[in-house]
């Protein structure tokens, strides 16, 4: 084992952009790893359901050319976790595809190795039958075999453990499907023989890019050194420093608890750590604690289409029309209802989001409404994308006439910004599956294969 | 009375996963955590008020000493990006939060 080994992490996800310098400044520091995270359930279930990026592919290039151009060239590997935003079959064969058009240009080759987390229908059935699923929090419905059927894409988060053994075989590309975030750079640290619990808590501040430092950003690059006994975090643009606070705070972002943080098959203890600006910028940390839990539990995550949206925006200005905005809205639809009486009510929903008034909060919000414009976003909800279509065609023309009581501007009451105003939007998802498996271990559901150079056909 | 958003530093919400959020507080100075910290306004009931849900929505509220800083999470009323949300990621939850009086 090495005394010290360095991790870089470009950005925070693949695709956001990192300035150049900084990821040049990180090359000069010889890390054993390039790592990059591509991929998030945050920017919600419709990502995973319908097999698209959240990133355009012009930028995911972009990315992924300096990384694997530099990566290559100086014999450093390529990590990248959760490919195409989700980490479902189609989103690796995204990547795949962006990573072939590159070595192809360059007249690069490479040994890649793609670690499949696509997870069959057949076996989670099984393993339901086998109470072998539970729901990830009491938020999340159990997981019924009808659930499962309506569900396009099953991924299972992996951890480590396959990616270690990518590492071990040498591929100098790995393309990861959906992986937990700080497992592609804690496999890093594993395979070169590190504590486990340092390699994870590096992985999950790593992951994020420049986000643990001062000013946080995910589009800037950040150097991990891993130690025996601790590990070190700083920045590689002069313009951010790392903070005691500012990495103590990250263990926060985006978990449920403070310091107990559930992955692949463990938890992250950080109850005890220990945060130290050992120079101006760079700070340290100890005593993260790696706790194996049994059995093994891989996070599942799934989504089906549950109906079809069409919106329009428009924007308010008439104080008569306001100062009454909720009740005349609800006119409008009971008008637009009695106008489709053939059609069953449930079939479709029409929610007014009525922006500058409590457009982000609904119902929870409590301020007292003092302006003088409302932005309103008309959703339409239907079973079919016609449906939805024709009902929001219909909102649409009578709001915009609706004569309200007391109305004195007979002209019209919405300003459109465009022509024409409606738009179809598609399909609407929802996570039908967010659930915890039961495995035996943490390496058998996750299919390796390796892949030589630019020219295999094998996907 | 001071609000506990000029007492704080960072004052954010986030999903935390697509079924939950989570409220981050943190703070630069010993003194104002723990003034927040010994104040008892941080509790379930006082959240559920402020949020307008279920006390037994919110499932969990954590302080943690070494980072200044406590956590409150709580089921989301719709998960994240499916029909009738409006707040993906969860990022604008916060300002409820921001105006308490400590």
């Amino acid at each position: 084992m090495k005394d010290e080994i360095k991790i870089l992490a470009p950005c925070g996800m693949l695709g956001y952009g990192f300035p150049k310098q900084s990821f040049l400044r990180g090359i000069e520091e010889k890390p054993k790893a390039i790592v990059v995270d591509a991929g998030s359930t945050d920017g919600g279930p419709h990502k995973l359901g319908a097999g698209v990026s959240i990133v355009s592919r012009r930028a995911a290039k972009k990315d992924l050319e300096l990384m694997i151009v530099y990566g290559l060239k100086l014999k450093i590997p390529i990590i990248i976790g959760s490919a195409g935003g989700s980490g479902a079959r189609v989103h690796v064969e995204w990547t795949k595809g962006i990573v072939d058009e590159i070595l192809k240009e360059y007249n690069l080759s490479a040994k890649i190795a793609i670690i499949w987390a696509d997870v069959s229908h057949d076996l989670v059935l099984k393993a339901i039958e086998n109470k072998k699923v539970v729901p990830l929090g009491q938020g999340v419905k159990p997981l019924t075999p009808e659930l499962l059927k309506d569900t396009t894409n099953i991924v299972a988060q992996m951890g480590h453990e396959p990616i270690v053994e990518a590492l071990k075989e040498r591929a100098e590309i790995i393309i990861c499907g959906r992986a937990y975030d700080p497992a592609p750079f804690a496999a890093v640290g594993i395979y070169h023989g590190f504590d486990f619990g340092l390699a994870y808590h590096l992985g999950k501040i790593l992951e994020c890019g420049a986000l643990c430092a001062e000013p946080g950003t995910t589009k800037d690059s950040i150097l991990g050194i891993l130690k025996e006994n601790s590990f070190v975090v700083k920045t590689l643009n002069q313009h951010r420093k790392c903070r005691e606070s500012s990495v103590a705070a990250h263990t926060f972002y985006e978990k449920g608890h403070p310091y107990l943080l559930q992955g692949p098959g463990m938890v992250l203890d950080l109850g005890l750590c220990q945060f130290t600006e050992i120079t101006d910028g760079v700070v340290e940390v100890e005593k993260s604690r790696f706790i194996k839990k049994n059995p093994y539990y891989l996070k599942l995550e799934g989504a089906r289409k549950v109906a079809y949206r069409t919106f329009f925006i428009a924007g308010i200005r008439d104080p008569l029309l306001i100062s009454g905005i909720d009740e005349i809205e609800a006119l409008v639809e009971q008008q637009v209802r009695a106008y489709f009486p053939e059609i069953s009510p449930d079939d479709y929903h029409i929610n007014f989001y009525n922006y500058g008034k409590n457009g982000v909060m609904g119902n929870c919000e409590d301020e007292i409404f003092k302006g003088y414009e409302i932005g309103v976003l008309l959703d339409v909800i239907a079973n079919t994308q016609e449906l939805a279509n024709s009902i929001c065609a219909s909102v649409r023309s009578t709001f915009l006439h609706y004569g309200y009581e007391g109305r004195k501007a007979t002209a019209g009451n919405l300003a459109f910004p465009f022509a024409p105003s409606d738009v179809e939007f598609g399909p609407v998802y929802e996570f039908s599956v967010y659930h915890l498996m039961e495995v035996d271990n943490g390496r058998q559901v996750f299919n390796i294969e390796y892949l030589e150079g630019i020219n295999d056909k094998t996907i | 009375m001071t609000k506990l958003f000029e007492l704080a530093k960072v004052l954010r919400s986030k999903n935390c996963g697509p079924f939950e959020i989570t409220l981050d507080v943190l703070f630069d100075h010993s003194e104002d955590y723990h003034q927040v910290k010994n104040s008892k306004k941080i509790s379930r009931e006082t959240i559920a008020l402020l949020y307008k849900i279920p006390v037994e929505k919110v499932i969990r509220i954590v302080f943690f000493d070494p980072a200044l800083g406590f956590k409150i999470t709580y089921i989301r009323d719709v998960s994240s990006g499916t029909i009738g949300d409006r707040d993906v990621y969860g990022a604008q939850q916060h300002a409820p939060l921001m105006k308490l009086d400590i």
